[in-house]
């Protein structure tokens, strides 16, 4: 039994035009729908993780529709890694940073020392950063798992 | 041997329906779950926090140890995958 | 009425699963899981818990699935048993 790959490689699968023009027009408004899910998670149904998750999947439906080329041409490989790891830096940094300023770990309200909003402000500002860096690193890692398992980990040509 | 593992199956689905049967009714006000913590997170939350989605604040601010190691979990699987299928092209 | 539309999804749960692991073609089973996913999230939403179901329909139903079919796509798409 062949391949899957193999059996598939002569049919030009993935080069349509309309399925290329149509991923073309709704990755931008499927990246603003991800933001505002993060963004917005304090008041509706959503947080980083979904909202991650959508980021990612605008990247995963590029580099369906097109090449895997395309795709790293938009966001290297480079920046992935550094996006994720700050998002993943973001969260325990701010948790580290609430220790050293006199609170418990994760206690977001001890931040009041460095800019004075209020101990309650503080606490609702603390967990949009924590979302923030959530999407980040979900995002980042959602990407490069695609790509290194879509491609074989050689990043050249891809599903 | 497949008759062996669906009898092994069924007895399992049985112990494990029989175990259901003690737990509480769907949305029972008298449940263990719903008379110590929930309480205090639905009169409290919005007032401490001002996060009108409950949630999201027990997710980001009372559970953040929670979020914090899921967070943590999504990036070791990141990293595993990442360090066993990348390679250079030969 | 709530509680008809409640078993009936139930009901589809429980065929998408034994369909999930007695079809023989594998990317056939990834599409199955995804509608599996899916009803799921429908389950979810009904019953309240609509975090639960955007994490369902967003890992679950899109990219789980990408990623099972972006595995496949380096074996062999028949199962053996």
């Amino acid at each position: 039994m062949k391949l899957l790959q193999e059996r598939t490689a002569k049919l030009k699968l993935g080069e349509s035009l309309i399925i290329q023009t149509a991923v073309r027009i709704m990755v931008p408004f499927i990246q603003l729908f991800g933001l505002y899910v993060i963004v917005h998670g304090h008041y509706s149904p959503g947080g980083g993780f979904q909202g991650g998750v959508i980021l990612g999947a605008s990247f995963v439906a590029l580099a369906l529709a097109f090449d895997q080329k395309f795709s790293m041409q938009l966001m290297s490989e480079r920046v992935n890694g550094v996006l994720g790891n700050l998002g993943a830096l973001i969260f325990v940094g701010t948790a580290v940073l609430c220790a050293l300023f006199g609170g418990l770990f994760l206690d977001y309200s001890a931040l009041d020392k460095l800019i004075p909003l209020g101990p309650i402000g503080w606490r609702s500002f603390g967990i949009f950063i924590i979302e923030v860096g959530v999407g980040l690193a979900v995002m980042s890692i959602m990407v490069s798992l695609f790509w290194d398992i879509g491609s074989n980990g050689e990043m050249d040509e891809g599903l | 041997m497949k008759a062996l593992a669906f009898v092994a199956t069924l007895v399992t689905g049985a112990i494990l329906l029989y175990g259901t049967m003690d737990f509480p009714a769907w949305g029972d006000p008298q449940a263990p779950a719903a008379t110590h913590l929930s309480n205090y997170y639905i009169e409290n939350a919005v007032a401490e926090t001002h996060v009108p989605n409950l949630v999201t604040a027990v997710l980001g601010d009372y559970r953040g140890y929670d979020t914090m190691f899921e967070t943590v979990v999504i990036y070791c699987a990141g990293l595993a995958v990442v360090s066993v299928l990348r390679r250079k092209k030969t | 009425m709530i509680w008809l539309i409640d078993e009936l999804t139930l009901l589809l749960v429980v065929i998408c699963a034994l369909a999930a692991i007695t079809v023989k073609d594998l990317l056939s089973a990834t599409v199955i899981f995804g509608v599996y996913s899916f009803l799921m999230c429908l389950l979810w939403a009904e019953m309240g818990a609509v975090d639960v179901a955007f994490t369902e329909a967003t890992v679950g139903a899109g990219v789980s699935t990408v990623l099972f079919i972006a595995a496949i796509l380096h074996t062999s798409r028949r199962s053996k048993d």
